[in-house]
């Protein structure tokens, strides 16, 4: 090289510099495969313990005291009653807030101390909410031990994340876009929803599906709210008493018996199938999004 | 207040002598602590081009940003001084910005056109004004198209998204969105230098019809730009303003020692 560099020099380096370039492809590999095997090997469990008790009755079944009987069809309701209420209300709130920080907020030192609170909120342990919603929902509003009580306290576990995800999506829509906007006469209001959202959902969803994922699979939170180990019903209303798919397992694995944690494992199969159903639908809306625009 | 009434009464009363669309005075401007702005005075004509040129830095942007307001996207941004458009002043509390920037459009350094199809492009801003019908949203795009030349190109492929377009097709479709809000003026931000010469080409003829129906005030790097595109040219150096003439004095018999160094290619 011009000299600098003898021809056995050049080529020693050379050689060096491939080599390290196939340590870090390998090092990248295998930290992928980690994640995999430990992946495959909790399926592989899940799946040969739990297709056992695994079938229609179990899925349309209530709970009950022998295992051949129990069922989990109030968990899973419930579950998806709960992600009905938690999927709009952390939607309208994060979205909303995270475009408030984003296009209105001036960029300050309050401003900078919210931002660094709600990425600390995104860190509480999921516990402290359910002492946040005992406290304030089922205690100070009265709710009770109801679905709303669980679905608003659940709510506010996600918010933290949904909010971070949609700063970050709505942060990567290029500025030239907005000014191209604004240099039309557009108003903030105009823009925002012409432009910054419609540019932006597609990386707010992906966010939301991975909080919404996070919620359903909650469970602490839930004890402490009051979600019911045992019920025979579906929730009637909004301040009836519930369960949910998380919960159900929970008490089925800590109690005494060779036979219930393999209806634990069963339980597990359908929450794995009714996450997967719930993520394809929201990646569907997603892909709808990234086709209109 | 809304400018729509203002022009008609300037109209009115002046109709003779040369129209100024824009006049400055004393008009400073800082980016927080830095003055990017010192004192320019220029009035700007109507329906004439007006080049604005001066090497990186010299506040040439800025300045053209001024006009449509929209610097004040930096939160920092400070002015004093004043700027008339047509008689009002730009900086007047009653006056909205979205008023200000419907009357004097922008088109922009980089072609930035929305991910969306050409017509929805064309129709955003028609329809953020409150323009629904179909029909005239038809005939806008249309005209808007075949304004800005690019017309048989897109016709068949309206549908279509921006993005498939050539950086040259995008930027006239850039001019095309802005003639679609109907302005009185079109701030061009170096709109030729992403472009290769064939599209410069055609933006530059496109300028060239485009100031029969409008004032247009471009700010360039290329000098050879300025020469061939304007009426009148300006240089701006370290944040004043050197000269301002007809295009063909400051090119061929510049006052300033300064302009004929850049000019000249000493410097810049």
């Amino acid at each position: 090289m011009n000299g600098f560099l003898s021809k056995e020099e050049w080529k020693k380096r050379l050689n060096r510099r491939l080599f390290i370039n196939r340590i870090f492809y390998i090092l990248f590999f295998a930290a992928t495969t980690i994640g995999l095997i430990f992946l495959a090997m909790l399926l592989y469990r899940v799946l040969t313990q739990g297709i056992g008790y695994l079938s229609w009755d179990f899925i349309k079944g209530f709970p009950a005291p022998y295992p051949e009987e129990a069922g989990i069809f109030a968990g899973m309701i419930g579950s998806v009653y709960l992600i009905a209420i938690v999927a709009p209300v952390s939607l309208v709130l994060g979205v909303s807030t995270a475009i408030y920080l984003e296009e209105y907020a001036p960029k300050n030192r309050i401003s900078r101390f919210i931002q660094g609170n709600i990425q600390n909120l995104a860190g509480v342990p999921s516990i402290v909410f359910g002492l946040l919603g005992l406290t304030f929902f089922v205690y100070i509003m009265d709710f009770g031990y109801s679905l709303l009580a669980g679905g608003l306290t659940m709510s506010l576990l996600v918010l933290p994340i949904i909010v971070v995800a949609a700063q970050e999506a709505i942060r990567s829509v290029p500025n030239e876009l907005k000014e191209a906007s604004y240099g039309m006469g557009a108003t903030k209001w105009q823009t925002i929803l012409r432009v910054v959202l419609p540019a932006s959902i597609p990386g707010i969803l992906t966010g939301s599906i991975l909080a919404l994922s996070r919620a359903i699979g909650e469970t602490a939170p839930l004890l402490i709210v009051g979600a019911a180990a045992a019920i025979y019903s579906l929730p009637d209303s909004l301040l009836g008493p519930y369960t949910a798919m998380p919960i159900q397992i929970y008490s089925w694995v800590s109690r005494p018996g060779e036979e219930w944690p393999l209806v634990a494992a069963a339980g597990i199969i359908v929450l794995l199938i009714v996450l997967l159903l719930m993520n394809a639908v929201a990646v569907f809306i997603r892909n709808k999004f990234q086709k209109r625009y | 207040m809304d400018l729509s009434q203002v022009i008609h009464h300037e109209n009115k009363n002046k109709p003779k002598e040369e129209k100024h669309v824009f006049e400055v005075s004393n008009l400073n401007l800082w980016y927080g602590d830095d003055q990017a702005l010192y004192d320019i005075n220029m009035n700007i004509p109507e329906n004439q081009v007006t080049a604005i040129i001066g090497p990186s830095g010299c506040g040439k942007s800025t300045f053209l940003k001024t006009l449509n307001r929209m610097v004040e996207m930096v939160p920092s941004v400070k002015t004093s001084g004043n700027i008339k458009y047509k008689g009002t002043n730009i900086f007047d509390p009653k006056l909205s910005v979205e008023d200000l920037r419907t009357h004097v459009g922008m088109v922009f350094q980089k072609p930035n056109p929305f991910p969306k199809s050409i017509y929805d492009n064309i129709a955003y801003g028609p329809r953020i004004h409150g323009i629904k019908k179909k029909r005239d949203l038809d005939e806008i795009v249309e005209k808007s198209l075949r304004g800005a030349a690019i017309w048989d190109e897109v016709k068949d492929r309206l549908d279509e998204n921006a993005y498939g377009l050539s950086g040259g097709q995008q930027q006239r479709l850039c001019i095309a969105r802005c003639l679609a809000i109907e302005p009185d003026v079109i701030l061009m931000d170096e709109p030729t230098s992403a472009l290769d010469p064939i599209s410069t080409l055609k933006v530059e003829e496109l300028v060239q019809e485009l100031k029969e129906n409008y004032s247009i005030i471009i700010v360039t790097h290329n000098m050879q730009q300025a020469a061939r595109v304007s009426d009148k040219t300006a240089f701006f150096l370290n944040g004043e303003l050197v000269e301002f003439s007809d295009t063909n004095v400051l090119f061929s018999n510049p006052e300033d020692q300064r302009t004929e160094d850049y000019i000249t290619g000493r410097f810049g």
